[in-house]
């Protein structure tokens, strides 16, 4: 019971979740290439910041720290659409 | 930990320069990227993603049991995170050995120069992270690690997870992008 109380295991399940529908439903045919491609990027940003904020706890980190992260998240989510959206 | 979190943020920002590139090379040919997408099975990269994350899960389980200071369960918790750490480095194997049996390799073209360097370096990242495990186990065992000492633990599970967020964004680039 420790364990299912545990905050991480409920992070754990949300990331599961996330990783299954983007992995075998976003990627069908049933979703444009464009709407499965941009919404599969935008769960993969928020299960990164997921990992990053609750799972390396930078959520406690000095204020630099956490700017930086958020920043890489944002920026290598866009970068990716920004290419992919101009190709 | 601001030590590592240098490292960490170094690593990730030559990663999204990877990815830039990556980009870049598929925006010159985004047919040739969408076709040799179809050779690769994105069974193999859901797989792995899920078994990378629960590693994650193991690890953060792991810190969490230090800082209450439960020393039996930080060396258990480790070991799951090495043994599934363990099973996405076979999983990875398999998968190149299926591509080479299929005369698929570095040479192929763009999109496979690619895929072979972007999960082989991940991948080198797994192995690495894997021996950081061993030694973190190693000095579980012997309850090196409790709530005011942990910042050994805390550093390699750090590293951990920052192995399963880039390969977080690596799955869509490589299995997902259509």
């Amino acid at each position: 019971m420790t364990l299912l109380r545990n905050p991480a295991t409920i992070v754990w399940l949300v990331l599961v979740l996330a990783t299954s529908a983007s992995t075998w439903l976003l990627s069908k045919d049933a979703f444009s290439p464009v709407v499965g491609t941009i919404g599969v990027f935008l769960i993969a940003a928020v299960k990164i910041r997921l990992v990053i904020m609750r799972f390396m706890e930078i959520s406690h980190a000095p204020r630099p720290w956490r700017i930086y992260f958020e920043a890489w998240v944002v920026g290598a989510t866009a970068l990716i659409l920004g290419f992919y959206l101009a190709s | 930990m601001e030590g590592v979190w240098v490292f960490i943020g170094a690593d990730m920002v030559i990663f999204c320069v990877l990815f830039q590139s990556f980009m870049q090379d598929r925006k010159k040919d985004p047919t040739l990227f969408e076709v040799s997408r179809h050779a690769l099975n994105y069974n193999f990269g859901g797989v792995n993603t899920l078994i990378l994350l629960t590693s994650s899960w193991f690890a953060a389980l792991a810190v969490d049991a230090a800082k209450r200071n439960n020393l039996t369960e930080v060396p258990r918790y480790i070991a799951g995170a090495f043994a599934c750490g363990l099973a996405f480095m076979i999983s990875k194997a398999i998968e190149y050995t299926e591509k080479l049996d299929a005369g698929i390799s570095v040479h192929t073209n763009d999109f496979f120069m690619w895929y072979f360097s972007l999960t082989g370096i991940h991948l080198l990242h797994v192995a690495v992270g894997n021996v950081l495990l061993t030694m973190v186990w190693l000095k579980a065992r012997r309850s090196a690690f409790d709530s005011t000492h942990r910042a050994f633990l805390e550093c390699v599970v750090s590293y951990w997870h920052m192995v399963d967020l880039l390969w977080i964004m690596l799955f869509p680039l490589l299995y997902l992008m259509r």
